[in-house]
C-alpha cells in the first residue's frame, strides 16, 4: 500500500513539472504584458504534434523533438505577437479574449485540417519502459519530460534572473512606465516574452507526446488546466506557477487513486474553490497593479 | 435638461426597436423552417449575451463563464420537467433562484478580498468547469448521457412552454424584446446609475458611499438569473440537455462574441452582434463540411473574431449609427432629431 502511494505521489510529481512548465508559459506572459494567453492549450497541442511526428517520422528523441519544439514556437509566438497582439496590449479584457480564442480558433481548425481528428497514438518505446528506483517504479518517458522540463525551467529562471535581458524583462514586468522612461525597448520585450511564454508550452506538449495521444480537441483541456495551475499558484509569479503545477500533479494522481480516473479534473477544480477561498490571490500572488 | 433626456429612452431607439420588433414577427410567418429554428438559437443567445452584457457594460465585471448560469438553468428546467413533470416556468423559477444564488456565492467569494478584473474572469471560467465536470458524474442528472424532454405532440401549449419550432421562434423573440427594454429600464434606473458610476471609478462611487461590494454581488447575481432563463428556454428548443453542450467552454465564447462584435454598452449590439456571429459560425460549419474539410469551419470562424476585434473596436452598432447619422443628417428626419445630433 505505501509502495503504491509512493509510486503514485512520485508521479503525480513528475507530471507536475511539466504542468508547471505549461503554466510558466502562461503566467511569463500575463506577468510582462498583462495578457491572458488564451490560446495556450492550443500551443500546448502544437508541441505534442511535433513531439509526435518527430518521433514517428524520423525517430527523433523526444528531447531533440523538444527543443526544436521549444525553438518553432518560439518563432510562432514571437511572429504573433509583432503582428498581431501588440495592437491590442491596451485594449480591454474581454476583446483580448476573444482575440485569442479566434487565435486558438485558427490554430485547432488548422491542425485540424492537417493533422485530422483522429487520435495519434504515441509510438514511442519509452511509453513502455520503467526503472526501478528502490521499491518504485519510475515510468522512464513521464522522468524524462519531468528532468527536461526542470532543467528548462531552471535555464529560464536563470535567464531572467540573471541575464541582462533577462533584467530588463523583469523591470518591464515590474513597471512598464519606467521601463519606458529610463529606454528599455519595451516591444522588444513583449515579442520575446510571447515567443518563450509560446517556446515553454511548446517544450512542455513534446514532452508529453509519449503520454497523451496527439489530438486537436486537447487544446481546451490544455488551456483550462494552465488556467487552474496559474491561479493556484497565482497569476503572474515564477515560483507560484511551479507549484501550482506541483500541486495540480499530485491531485490528480491522488485522485485517480482515490477516486474515479474520469474525476481527476473535478478534484483538480474542487481544489482552485478551496484555494480561493483561502488564499484568493493563489498561493504566491502578486497584489493586483 | 440633460437628467430630463436621460429619464426616458430616446425616440429613436424605441422606433427602432419597434421596426425591429415588427420586422422580425412578420419574418416569423414566412421564413422556411431552417431559418426558423437558427433565428430561434440566435435570439436565446443574444437574451443570454444581453445579461452578459449588462454585467460588464453596466457593471464593470467581466464573466467568461456565463455557461454556468446557463447551465444552471438548462437542468433546472430539464429536471423538474422530465424528472417530475413540473411546468418549465417552475423550472425557470427555480433556475433563476439557483442561478443568482450561485452568482452570488461566487461573487461573494471572489470580491471579498478584492478579486477583480481579470482574476474574477479566470474564476468564472473555473466555476463553469467544475460545475461541468461534476454534472458529467453525476447519474441522477442523466450524466454524459444527458437528459431528454419528451417529443412534442398536442398542440402548442404556452403553460408547458411545448410547442413546434414557430411556436419557440415567438417566445424567444419576446425575449429578446424583454431583454432590450429591461436593458433600457436598467440603465435609466437609480440602479443603472450607480451601476456605472461603480463600473467608472469604484473607489471614487464608494467615497460617496455606494456599498460597491454590495453591488457588485447584485449585478453578478441578477445577470446569472437572467441568463439561467435563457438556458432554460434554450434546453427547452434543443429538447435535451448534455453537460457538454449546454455547459461547455464553447457555450461562453457564443454567449460573449455577439455582443462585443455588436457593440458592448448599446442596446441593440448584442441581436446585431449575435444575428451576425452565429449564422457566420453556422456558414462556416456549411462550407467546412460542404468541402469534406473539418477545421475548415473553425479556421473561417476564427479569423472572422479576429478580423472583428481588429477592424471594428467598438462594435457594428456604433458604426451603423454613425453612418446613419451622416446619411440623414441633412434629410427630414434629421431635422427633426438634430438636437440629438449635436454632442
Amino acid at each position: 500500500m505505501l509502495i503504491l502511494w509512493g509510486n503514485v505521489l512520485v508521479s503525480g510529481i513528475l507530471m507536475g513539472l511539466v504542468y508547471g512548465m505549461i503554466a510558466l508559459g502562461l503566467t511569463i506572459i500575463f506577468g510582462v504584458i498583462r495578457i491572458v494567453n488564451f490560446a495556450h492549450g492550443a500551443m500546448v497541442v502544437l508541441g505534442l504534434y511535433v513531439g509526435y511526428f518527430a518521433g514517428a517520422w524520423w525517430g527523433i528523441p523526444t528531447i531533440v523533438a523538444a527543443v526544436s519544439a521549444g525553438a518553432l514556437l518560439f518563432v510562432f509566438g514571437h511572429s504573433l505577437e509583432t503582428s498581431v497582439v501588440k495592437r491590442f496590449v491596451t485594449r480591454p479584457h474581454h476583446i483580448q479574449f476573444i482575440l485569442f480564442i479566434g487565435i486558438s480558433l485558427v490554430l485547432s481548425g488548422a491542425q485540424l485540417i492537417a493533422f485530422g481528428p483522429d487520435p495519434r497514438p504515441s509510438i514511442s518505446h519509452l511509453s513502455f519502459e520503467t526503472i526501478a528506483l528502490g521499491p518504485i517504479r519510475l515510468d522512464l518517458a513521464r522522468l524524462q519530460a519531468a528532468i527536461v522540463a526542470a532543467v528548462m525551467i531552471l535555464a529560464l529562471a536563470g535567464f531572467l534572473k540573471y541575464s541582462t535581458f533577462g533584467r530588463f524583462i523583469r523591470a518591464a514586468a515590474d513597471n512598464r512606465l519606467g521601463g519606458l522612461m529610463v529606454g528599455l525597448p519595451i516591444p522588444k520585450i513583449y515579442a520575446i516574452t510571447f515567443g518563450i511564454g509560446a517556446a515553454c508550452a511548446g517544450v512542455a506538449g513534446a514532452l508529453i507526446s509519449p503520454l497523451f495521444d496527439a489530438q486537436p480537441f486537447l487544446a481546451v483541456d490544455f488551456t483550462l488546466l494552465a488556467f487552474v495551475t496559474v491561479i493556484v499558484g497565482g497569476l503572474g509569479s515564477f515560483v507560484g506557477a511551479l507549484v501550482g503545477g506541483l500541486t495540480i500533479g499530485l491531485t490528480e494522481a491522488v485522485a485517480a487513486l482515490l477516486f474515479a480516473p474520469s474525476l481527476k479534473s473535478a478534484l483538480s477544480y474542487g481544489l482552485l474553490m478551496i484555494v480561493l477561498i483561502a488564499r484568493p490571490r493563489g498561493f504566491f500572488g502578486a497584489k493586483e497593479t | 435638461m440633460q437628467k430630463k433626456r436621460d429619464a426616458l429612452p430616446d425616440r429613436g431607439a424605441v422606433l427602432a426597436s419597434l421596426a425591429a420588433f415588427s420586422v422580425l414577427s412578420g419574418l416569423g410567418g414566412v421564413l422556411n423552417p431552417y431559418l426558423i429554428s437558427l433565428l430561434t438559437i440566435v435570439f436565446l443567445f443574444t437574451f443570454i449575451g444581453q445579461s452578459w452584457s449588462i454585467m460588464l457594460g453596466l457593471g464593470g465585471q467581466l464573466s467568461i463563464g456565463h455557461a454556468l448560469f446557463v447551465g444552471i438553468g438548462a437542468y433546472s428546467v430539464a429536471v423538474l420537467n422530465i424528472r417530475y413533470g413540473l411546468s418549465p416556468w417552475f423550472g425557470l423559477v427555480v433556475g433563476m433562484a439557483l442561478a443568482a444564488t450561485v452568482g452570488a456565492a461566487l461573487a461573494w467569494l471572489s470580491f471579498r478580498f478584492e478579486v477583480r478584473g481579470i482574476y474574477f474572469a479566470l474564476l468564472t471560467i473555473a466555476a463553469a468547469e467544475f460545475a461541468r465536470v461534476v454534472l458529467s458524474g453525476w447519474e441522477f442528472v442523466g450524466a454524459m448521457q444527458g437528459l431528454f424532454f419528451p417529443a412534442q405532440s398536442g398542440p402548442n401549449s404556452l403553460w408547458m412552454l411545448r410547442g413546434d419550432a414557430r411556436f419557440y421562434y415567438f417566445v424567444a423573440l419576446a425575449a429578446v424584446f424583454l431583454g432590450i427594454s429591461v436593458t433600457a429600464l436598467i440603465r435609466q434606473s437609480f440602479l443603472g446609475y450607480v451601476w456605472r458610476a461603480m463600473r467608472d471609478d469604484e473607489e471614487a462611487s464608494r467615497a460617496l458611499g455606494v456599498r460597491t461590494f454590495l453591488h457588485k454581488i447584485v449585478i453578478v447575481s441578477f445577470s446569472g438569473a437572467w441568463a439561467a432563463v435563457g438556458g432554460g428556454l434554450l434546453a427547452l428548443v434543443q429538447g435535451s440537455v448534455f453537460p457538454d453542450s449546454i455547459m461547455g467552454m464553447g457555450i461562453s465564447v457564443d454567449i460573449l462574441v455577439g455582443p462585443v462584435v455588436g457593440g458592448l454598452g448599446t442596446a441593440f449590439g448584442p441581436l446585431v452582434g449575435t444575428l451576425i456571429t452565429l449564422p457566420l459560425d453556422h456558414l462556416a460549419s456549411a462550407i467546412g463540411n460542404k468541402f469534406g474539410i473539418p477545421g475548415l469551419n473553425n479556421v473561417a470562424y476564427g479569423f472572422a473574431l479576429i478580423a472583428a476585434v481588429w477592424l471594428l473596436p467598438d462594435g457594428i452598432v456604433p458604426v451603423m449609427v454613425n453612418l446613419a447619422k451622416s446619411v440623414t443628417r441633412f434629410s427630414w428626419f434629421g431635422y427633426l432629431q438634430m438636437e440629438q445630433v449635436k454632442k
